[in-house]
């Protein structure tokens, strides 16, 4: 996992709208990069749903949520349709996991992105947390404990 | 540098108390549900009988089941009544999640012998969204990811939440 005090990786990802989204678009933001193994799958599904339950309170704190898996822009588009998400999700689909990797995210053995946190500012990654076990979502509380230090 | 705002890091849960919703006797337990979710259902159905000391606690999934905040706060309409028209609520809520519109609600809130126009104030009012917020937040702290959700003094139960509260009552008893 991508240490606290390395240059942010550069990328330019499709949203779930087949729209460009680029870590520079973040310049004047905190950006929490939430990673993810796949859309639908029954953990995944509490992961995402917990963070947009608390989006409200990450924006006021001048941040900004993204998810990122390696599922494409059209099962993202789905996805946040089927659970009311308005999370941006980014779709590391080609050159797959290329994002994730970059990030230390990636799981080549399984195909997918572990379930873990990454938090961006000024182009610089100022904490990270991998979740120790598969099954196990970081809590939001994380992600507080990380924009209120 | 967020000083300003609500907290909302890393806590363990409050301890049961005064404005908690407690019920029953035995090992004392915390649980986090929400009134629409199926789980929360089944588990609610293993547990509610049980010889412990639950406290429940409110967390509205709203993005991923936009009835449930609707739920919560009906149910702490009926707290704002009595205390035994909360479990009345919160029972029937759990046990009959097919029957949830407004006109259910209301049926609810009369056959459980409440005042309907103060139910209804009541669901809609400020305190009561209060009420079920804190409840949430409390979760959240405590690193709440999915319902239902248990907690003990020692720490969150883990694994099948039915099996570990059957596993608690027995160990009391």
């Amino acid at each position: 996992m991508i240490e606290p005090g390395t240059k942010a990786p550069a990328f330019t990802l499709p949203d779930q709208d087949g729209n460009d989204v680029s870590l520079s678009d973040f310049a004047c933001r905190r950006l929490v990069l939430a990673f993810y193994p796949g859309d639908f799958s029954p953990v995944c599904t509490d992961q995402l749903s917990i963070y947009q339950e608390v989006l409200g309170e990450i924006e006021d704190r001048g941040a900004t949520l993204v998810g990122v898996s390696v599922d494409s822009s059209f099962c993202h588009a789905a996805f946040r349709e089927k659970l009311g998400l308005t999370v941006p999700l980014l779709a590391d689909f080609h050159p797959k996991g290329e994002v994730c990797e970059a990030y230390g995210a990636y799981i080549p053995e399984r195909g997918h992105a572990n379930r873990s946190l990454v938090l961006i500012e000024d182009g610089e990654v100022r904490w990270s947390h991998a979740a120790p076990t598969p099954l196990e979502i970081p809590g939001a509380n994380l992600i507080f404990d990380a924009l209120d230090a | 540098m967020a000083t300003d705002h609500e907290p909302m890091g890393t806590a363990a849960p409050p301890v049961p108390g005064e404005g908690d919703h407690l019920r029953g006797s035995g090992p004392e337990a915390i649980v986090y549900l929400d009134l629409a979710c199926p789980r929360c259902a089944g588990t609610w159905a293993e547990i509610a009988r049980l010889p412990l000391r639950l406290c429940v606690r409110h967390f509205p999934m709203s993005a991923k089941r936009p009835r449930s905040p609707a739920l919560h706060a009906a149910s702490e309409a009926a707290a704002a009544q009595s205390e035994e028209g909360f479990w009345l609520f919160w029972d029937s809520l759990l046990a009959d999640r097919s029957h949830v519109d407004d006109p259910h609600l209301w049926e609810r809130a009369e056959r459980f012998g409440l005042d309907l126009d103060r139910f209804q104030r009541d669901r809609r009012s400020a305190d009561v969204a209060a009420r079920v917020r804190r409840d949430f937040v409390s979760g959240i702290r405590a690193g709440v990811t999915e319902t239902p959700s248990g907690f003990t003094a020692s720490g969150p139960l883990r694994g099948d939440l039915a099996e570990q509260l059957r596993a608690l009552a027995e160990a009391g008893s």
